[in-house]
């Protein structure tokens, strides 16, 4: 009985040393097992008398409830010191790059088609498309431009044959949709378009993107409203200056050229904009009514306007583009700007 | 249009300075492009008189002259120019003058010999952009001393306006000043006019026999002209600020009643005419040498002015080389004639010619000039080249002038056009102003239109004028209203944009590439194939209408292998071009590149070259967003431009929809190639149409798994094999994989092993092991019998 402080000292000094599970482990089992020696401390208490047998029990448990606790906590620390050592095993550098492939990226022509079909569709407008291979009549004809007309020195054709040609704008989709159907019509064609000309400024294909709204009660403020709008809504700068110059187009009349302020110098005149302060960004006018005739829509009854834009120089303006013919190119390291 | 804004203030001039006048034009719908000083910076620039001229004692090349520029002593000056002689006035450049380019004259020292100023060139005055072989000569008349520029009126910008071709009228300095005036409204103020009388009456005979095409045709004899006389400078300078070069006094002056009024005139050498001038159509395999030189055949829709003898000129467009003017001549028959547009349009573009003449009457001449314009120019030749003019001989036919125009307005239609209500004033006001006669009616307007506006015949016409000169930006603002309805959407149809995206999210780079391709390279990857050829491609490598994305695809690979890009992965989506022009389909199709490694470049691998399966994985990821992947199925096929051993024809619901494959070793090597490359194209359509989901019920019993290994002949088609496993394995298999093809050791020479796990389960009762081992039974059976496939241990 009077070994006991030496005892407990003694598996105090054993439990600091166990330096790990297995080893603390017979630590417990040597002190507090079944043949352990406090336990045996325990075991000898019928031979002390019975007045003693009290206080000696009490002294016993405390010890071995003071060794039971050491015992855990002991095990506490020496799992938590197997679990750092894995997890700073395990550490890695997370600033290594991900695995598997990149993203890719759309063309900033489709970008911006994109962009703009989708203004338009959110205000009921629908998306039209048509075939390029067109004929005399759906590209020129039906749009009051004639054989001799001097406008189809305009723009420089390609042909097949007598008739048959690419189609040097998207407004022949104007005319097969309203050969197909009547208003109101709310549409945007988008889609590429050919003219012979091939310089800094001009490729011999590009994109268009084309509007046509025909209603009754459609007229010349509706159309500015809705050029505005859009302008203000593509650029997202609300306060873009927009002015609308007289201009000559045989399909629309009255027609307009609509220049808006300079997006690279806001008007301060640059390179850009040849130091004007402004760009021509889009054609426009009413629709005029000898297409109207050709289309079987009734121009005393409805009225309509129609508008007209390259894709690319949109995308030139809005992403800082500097050389039209980088879109056909097809170079990744342009390419992956857009991504 | 090309003109002088000094020329323009001769007719009318507003106080505006040159930039505001400009911008009040362009804002008008006659869009200034660009405006240009027509001489360069210089001051101290005077007209001086060469008065002694002696060869320099120490330089070949050089003159020491004496210049008297009107300050007192000549002073001498030294010369390098060819053409210099005495009595010559000339541009003096004082010392301390400066010329173009901020070059300072200079007291100087050349080869020992003093020089106080320069005498100058056209070049060196910013008078002409090519360099000048030697000093600008002036005209006697010059007055020694005074300032160059204000004597040259030199002050002055060209302002070059890009018309729209409704407006034919503005092609003159008197056009362009009626709209200026009209805009500013002020009145015009031009040269005086008076007809010549006849001092001879020599007249010529004309016969016009396409009245409809010629309803008016003047001409005028002028005898004894001296051709040798020189072009007054004014009018030289103001050919050349319109951008027009002096020629000889004849053309000068009819080129300058052209650019005055617009009125195109034409000059024949009297002695080079036989007995009359005959306007009519070309004769079946009349020639006709053009002034400049080419020898083109006529055809007989062609309008000609002609002789006797032939054609002598194409009426409206161009002359001939043999009836012009030339330094022999003396007498001169000079033309002015109305031809219709109709006789005009479209002739100068059929001979591949554009003309000063044929541009203004394809765009309508004012048939009231016609005479206005003879009388001009006689004037004008009578002033220069002297020579005594004859009668004016007209043959017109007033029933095939154009007559007076009448256009109604009705101020309903002009406010349902522009949404604002013009003032009545304001409308007659306007009208008036462009040279309209302006009747009120009942419920609006009716107007007389000028002579000289072609492009006025109805009412939407009138609209556009009043609303160009009320202001298009003085006009409201409104947003269209619509009814909301709901439109039909179809939730099958895969959006194109969505199969952008997937194709973006699997690394693919969008191409645009252009529709054209060159017929070599499309040769080369679809030998048989038609596709329409353009008969006017802007270049060979660009000529005929692209088959199939490929070439545009191939291209873009190439482009990007030139410019160290290794691994390249693209897609493209478009018009392919398949038939003759009378069979033709356009089809959109959706086709992909890719090349290089499976993945980026990186520290985790992926080094390995993509290849026919990874392409395969991104054809089916497509294919998955349709949700109908059954539908589709891969068989092994031969295509021109691809690997026979590696293509697959993608079919879609039984039909033929596209190819997968890759690039053909021999074609690769054909194109430079020096890296394998796999493409596929789809047609979109197939691709955007898919199925709507079907919910069925989830079973609550247990699935039974087992795998087989088959040992089939190396060249069995996996597809035939599994279509026998699912024929034979039950309506109850839920899955079959392919989970490992395995060659090597263990598996005999010329064969495969596949491995593949099938798993049942029974919408209502748990299937059992007899169930299951009959059904293997059935597929190793049947699998044995067609494919002769055996069960590895």
């Amino acid at each position: 009985m009077d070994h006991l402080p030496t005892l407990v000292a003694e598996a105090r000094q054993a439990i600091d040393a166990a330096d790990d599970i297995a080893a603390l482990d017979d630590v417990r089992v040597r002190y507090l097992g079944k043949k352990g020696e406090i336990t045996a401390l325990l075991k000898g208490l019928g031979k002390l008398p019975a007045e003693q047998r009290p206080a000696a029990g009490e002294r016993i448990n405390e010890a071995k409830q003071l060794l039971g606790g050491e015992l855990e906590a002991r095990r506490q620390a020496l799992q938590q010191a197997a679990l750092n050592a894995r997890l700073a095993a395990e550490r890695l550098d997370v600033t290594l790059p991900g695995r598997g492939q990149e993203s890719g990226g759309l063309h900033p022509v489709t970008r911006t088609l994109e962009r703009i079909e989708g203004l338009f569709t959110r205000i009921g407008f629908d998306v039209a498309v048509g075939p390029e291979i067109e004929d005399d009549y759906h590209n020129f004809e039906a749009l009051n431009i004639p054989a001799e007309h001097p406008a189809r020195g305009m723009a420089d054709t390609f042909y097949f044959d007598a008739t048959r040609l690419l189609r040097t704008h998207t407004s022949p989709v104007q005319v097969r949709t309203m050969q197909a159907e009547q208003p109101p019509i709310r549409i945007v064609c988008p889609g590429r378009v050919y003219r012979s000309d091939s310089d800094l400024t001009h490729t011999p294909m590009f994109h268009q993107v084309e509007g046509l709204l025909v209603d009754e009660g459609i007229s010349f403020a509706d159309f500015k409203g809705t050029i505005e709008d859009f302008l203000h809504a593509f650029f997202e700068r609300d306060d873009l200056s927009v002015r609308f110059r007289p201009s000559y187009f045989p399909f629309t009349e009255p027609s307009a050229e609509v220049d808006i302020q300079c997006v690279m110098c806001s008007g301060a005149g640059c390179r850009v904009c040849s130091h004007s302060g402004w760009i021509e960004i889009l054609g426009c006018g009413m629709v005029h009514p000898a297409v109207f005739q050709h289309s079987g829509i009734d121009s005393e009854r409805y009225t309509g306007f129609a508008f007209g834009m390259g894709a690319e120089r949109l995308a030139m303006l809005r992403y800082g583009v500097n050389d039209l013919r980088l879109f056909f190119d097809n170079d990744l390291r342009f390419l992956r700007q857009f991504g | 249009m090309k003109f002088s804004e000094q020329w323009l203030r001769e007719w009318v001039s507003p106080q505006l300075a040159t930039q505001a006048l400009a911008d009040q034009i362009t804002m008008a719908g006659l869009e200034v492009d660009a405006i240009e000083r027509v001489a360069g910076d210089f001051n101290a620039v005077v007209v001086a008189e060469v008065v002694a001229n002696t060869p320099h004692p120490d330089a070949d090349k050089l003159n020491v002259c004496r210049v008297d520029d009107g300050s007192g002593e000549p002073l001498q000056v030294v010369c390098g120019a060819p053409n210099v002689e005495v009595g010559q006035k000339v541009p003096f450049a004082r010392v301390g003058a400066v010329l173009p380019g901020d070059f300072t004259i200079k007291p100087a020292k050349l080869r020992g010999v003093e020089s106080r100023g320069m005498i100058c060139s056209a070049s060196e005055l910013g008078l002409e952009e090519a360099t000048s072989a030697g000093i600008l000569v002036l005209p006697a008349s010059a007055p020694v001393g005074d300032d160059l520029r204000l004597w040259m009126g030199l002050d002055d910008s060209t302002i070059e306006v890009d018309l729209t071709p409704n407006r034919g009228d503005c092609l003159s300095v008197l056009g362009m000043a009626r709209e200026v005036g009209v805009l500013n409204r002020l009145p015009l103020d031009g040269p005086a006019l008076e007809a010549v009388p006849a001092s001879h009456d020599q007249g010529f005979a004309i016969e016009v026999a396409d009245p409809e095409r010629c309803p008016r045709y003047l001409g005028r004899v002028i005898k004894g002209v001296d051709v040798s006389a020189a072009t007054p400078l004014w009018m030289v300078e103001r050919l050349r600020r319109s951008g027009v070069r002096s020629i000889d006094p004849v053309v000068d002056v009819t080129n300058y009643v052209m650019l005055e009024l617009g009125q195109p005139l034409h000059a024949f050498d009297l002695a080079n005419l036989d007995t009359r001038i005959e306007v009519r159509r070309a004769r079946p395999g009349e020639r006709l040498t053009l002034l400049d030189g080419q020898d083109i055949a006529l055809r007989d829709d062609t309008l000609v002015i002609a002789d006797a003898k032939g054609a002598l000129a194409i009426a409206g467009v161009m002359g001939g080389e043999l009836s012009g003017v030339s330094a022999a001549t003396q007498d001169i028959f000079l033309e002015s004639a109305f031809f219709s547009q109709l006789a005009v349009a479209g002739q100068a573009r059929s001979y591949g010619l554009h003309t000063d003449a044929s541009h203004r009457f394809e765009r309508g001449v004012d048939p009231a000039l016609t005479a206005r314009a003879a009388e001009r120019a006689t004037q004008l030749l009578l002033e220069i080249v002297g020579g005594e003019a004859g009668p004016l001989v007209e043959v017109a036919s007033a029933a095939h002038l154009p007559g007076e125009r009448q256009v109604a307005l009705r101020a309903e239609r002009l406010e349902q056009v522009l949404g604002k209500r013009l003032d009545d004033g304001e409308v007659v006001e306007i009208l008036g102003r462009l040279g309209m006669r302006v009747e009120t009616q009942v419920d609006g307007w009716s107007a007389r239109v000028p002579s000289w506006r072609f492009d006025i015949a109805i009412e939407e016409d009138l609209i556009e004028e009043l609303a160009r000169i009320h202001g298009y930006n003085r006009l409201p603002v409104r947003r269209p209203a619509a009814r909301l309805g709901l439109r039909a959407d179809h939730e099958v149809r895969q959006p194109l944009a969505r199969l952008r995206r997937q194709l973006v999210a699997r690394g693919y780079q969008e191409a645009i590439s252009y529709s054209f391709v060159a017929p070599e390279l499309q040769h080369a990857l679809h030998p048989g194939a038609r596709s329409p050829r353009l008969a006017n491609p802007i270049s060979s490598d660009m000529a005929v209408m692209r088959y199939s994305l490929f070439p545009g695809l191939i291209k873009a690979l190439q482009h990007n292998l030139n410019r160290q890009q290794q691994r390249v992965r693209l897609f493209e989506t478009g018009l392919v071009f398949r038939g003759e022009l009378d069979d033709l389909e356009q089809v959109s199709m959706v086709g992909a590149l890719v090349c290089g490694s499976r993945e980026p470049e990186g520290w985790a691998g992926g080094r390995d070259k993509v290849d026919f399966y990874d392409l395969k994985g991104d054809l089916e990821s497509l294919i998955a967003l349709g949700g109908d992947s059954a539908a589709w199925r891969f068989e092994p096929a031969e295509h021109s431009a691809l690997h026979p051993g590696q293509t697959a024809q993608v079919f879609h619901r039984g039909a033929a929809v596209g190819w997968i494959g890759t690039l053909h070793p021999a074609v690769r090597a054909q194109l430079g190639l020096k890296v394998d490359a796999l493409l596929f194209e789809v047609r979109q359509d197939a691709l955007t149409e898919g199925v709507l989901p079907t919910f069925s019920a989830l079973s609550r019993y247990p699935e039974v798994r087992r795998d087989l290994a088959l040992l089939v002949d190396a060249d069995l088609p996996l597809q035939a094999l599994l279509d026998c496993l699912r024929e034979q394995a039950s309506e109850w298999l839920t899955e079959l994989k392919l989970f490992d093809v395995y060659h090597g050791q263990g598996v005999p020479e010329g064969c495969k092993s596949l491995a593949l796990g099938l798993t049942w389960q029974h919408p209502s009762r748990t299937l059992n092991d007899d169930e299951i081992n009959q059904l293997v039974d059935a597929i190793v059976t049947e699998s044995r019998q067609r494919h002769g496939a055996e069960l590895r241990g």
